[in-house]
């Protein structure tokens, strides 16, 4: 509440509360969890902060450091509350803080929660518990949707009816999950910290599955007309962005956060102005983000550089994904390139779905029938069916030597397997060349 | 402090069937975990083996039958109940229990005295 702020318009202050719901939801969820000890009741309490916001700040103006006013307003509240309800909430389980004595609650946890907090005062003052937020929600012992309903809850601060939208599940659905895996949290007591070294690799990674997992959705949006929804794409992208702010000696996080840029710098070209699905070897490259692909490119050069051992699984993704988005156009590719970095993915990360894309790869530096070649030998394994780009890339290659029956045949049943509208449009006009045309093989 | 039931599922038939050797591996298994829960100042508050589910008799609704309560593949075949500082830990102890016919569960205690922690 600083005097030397002119006073604000409703509508600057409304802007200035959305920025700081935007920027600070996480940090000060965070902080104020520590308090009070009680994911429920931190929600609470950091939402009437936000609430309050809008008053006091078109009163008083909007504080220099807005994340930090909402802190000490949020971290206040949870301390009446508990003083209020000391005897109800005693009888509940409570956020786990290692290091604090059972039961004595926020005020001896090991700090003085509201010391130094003056209104204004500066955000170091508060530790930033971030990412013991993000690592509760991505603990093992919750399911992967679990993980990911609150992740974009807690640490996002989505409403649950957004990210009911944004999976495609209906609101009640997405409502239970929240809470069952808040119960959950509390009734297991689930710490509220940050793994040590030893497991500290596996439960990264979780996190940065969930992250990319939040990316894929909104990226290729699987059902429905829209390839992309923008808003889980953007979620994604800021979580990787502070992830990396927060941990920044570890190359995966790096990698991810550029695996994403990179990835998204292509967005705007993914799709043909009538909603057509665009191949990478279609998409026009003057429109690809430069900005975005500077900034990755920069993110896997040091990552790479970094440390000793060898990279992870994401890194060597956005390895692969800068080769792509710094070739100056399809055929001036660097194949051999990716096919050593595909090689280096197919040990870091064993999947037949890397499987499939090296063979992708080798077709564009051995000819299509050594991709050929791979592709069936994944088809073998079985552990691809149903896998809808399994079909679809067989059917590229068969297409390129020239065999159109059999293509039709695979670009049909790659069809049968996606439901979204995008993708169906352009198979759907793969399989009408293939038939009609009878074009050269490439 | 919280406590923790860690239940030990796995296939009755691979005790029944693996005969002295068997035995013998899991009660010097089982006491090594007992000597790794000390190490690890995890306080084991009780714990037992199970005579096979064939000996089990339900009751539902009064009525007595033999068996147990629903027939599956793999059985509880024992359990421990420990003190863990939080679910980390609970689990970190947990995966050092032997069950090499199946796995473990762990459940947390739910706490009935009116005060936390």
């Amino acid at each position: 509440m600083t005097e030397d702020q002119p006073q604000a318009t409703d509508a600057e202050v409304s802007a200035a509360v959305a920025d700081a719901h935007r920027r600070e939801w996480a940090f000060v969820l965070a902080a104020t969890a520590r308090v009070a000890r009680d994911i429920d009741v931190a929600e609470e309490c950091v939402q009437d902060a936000y609430v309050a916001a809008l008053d006091a700040w078109s009163r008083q103006g909007v504080p220099r450091n807005p994340g930090a006013w909402l802190t000490t307003a949020a971290r206040r509240r949870a301390l009446d509350v508990q003083r209020r309800d000391r005897t109800l909430r005693s009888k509940l389980p409570l956020l786990i803080e290692p290091g604090s004595p059972p039961g004595t609650l926020g005020e001896a946890a090991g700090e003085s929660p509201v010391a130094g907090l003056a209104p204004g005062g500066q955000a170091g003052a508060i530790p930033d518990d971030r990412l013991r937020l993000v690592f509760t929600c991505c603990h093992p012992a919750l399911a992967r949707e679990a993980q990911v309903a609150l992740t974009l809850r807690l640490v996002c601060g989505l409403a649950t009816a957004e990210i009911a939208r944004g999976f495609l599940v209906p609101e009640p659905t997405m409502a239970a999950r929240v809470t069952r895996a808040k119960k959950k949290i509390s009734a297991a007591r689930i710490p509220y910290r940050v793994p040590g070294p030893a497991e500290l690799p596996d439960r990264l990674d979780a996190v940065l599955t969930v992250i990319h997992l939040l990316y894929t959705t909104g990226h290729t949006a699987p059902v429905g007309p829209q390839l992309v929804r923008a808003e889980l794409v953007d979620r994604a992208i800021g979580l990787a962005r502070m992830l990396c702010e927060l941990m920044p000696d570890e190359r995966e996080a790096r990698g991810l956060l550029a695996l994403l840029l990179l990835t998204d710098a292509r967005r705007a070209t993914r799709t043909a102005p009538d909603g057509r699905l665009l191949l990478l070897e279609e998409q026009d490259r003057s429109r690809w983000d430069r900005t975005a692909i500077a900034e990755g490119a920069a993110l896997v050069t040091s990552a790479l550089r970094g440390r000793p051992g060898p990279p992870g699984r994401f890194l060597l993704q956005a390895a692969i994904a800068a080769v792509h988005a710094q070739a100056p156009s399809y055929a001036g590719t660097d194949w051999p390139q990716l096919l050593l970095l595909y090689d280096e993915l197919v040990c870091a990360w064993p999947t037949p779905v890397v499987a499939l894309n090296r063979a992708v790869v080798h077709a564009m530096t051995d000819g299509p029938e050594a991709g050929l070649a791979d592709i069936e030998a994944i088809e073998r394994e079985g552990r691809l069916a149903g896998y809808r780009y399994l079909p679809a890339a067989r059917a590229d290659l068969l297409r390129r030597l020239g065999r159109h029956q059999d293509a039709a045949e695979a670009y049909r049943t790659a069809l049968r397997l996606t439901e979204n509208a995008a993708e169906q449009a352009f198979l759907a006009g793969r399989i009408a060349e293939v038939c009609g045309g009878g074009g050269a093989p490439e | 402090m919280s406590q923790y039931l860690i239940l030990i599922y796995e296939r009755e038939s691979g005790y029944a069937e693996g005969g002295p050797e068997v035995w013998e591996a899991a009660g010097k298994a089982h006491g090594r975990f007992a000597e790794q829960l000390a190490e690890k100042g995890v306080q084991m508050l009780g714990g037992n083996a199970l005579q096979p589910t064939q000996t089990a008799t339900t009751i539902r609704d009064d009525i007595v039958t033999d068996g147990p309560f629903t027939e599956t593949k793999e059985a509880l075949g024992g359990y421990y109940l420990i003190e863990a500082s939080d679910l980390d830990q609970a689990l970190e102890v947990a995966k050092l229990c032997p069950a090499p016919f199946g796995g473990v569960e762990v459940r947390p205690i739910m706490d009935m005295s009116g005060s936390a922690g």
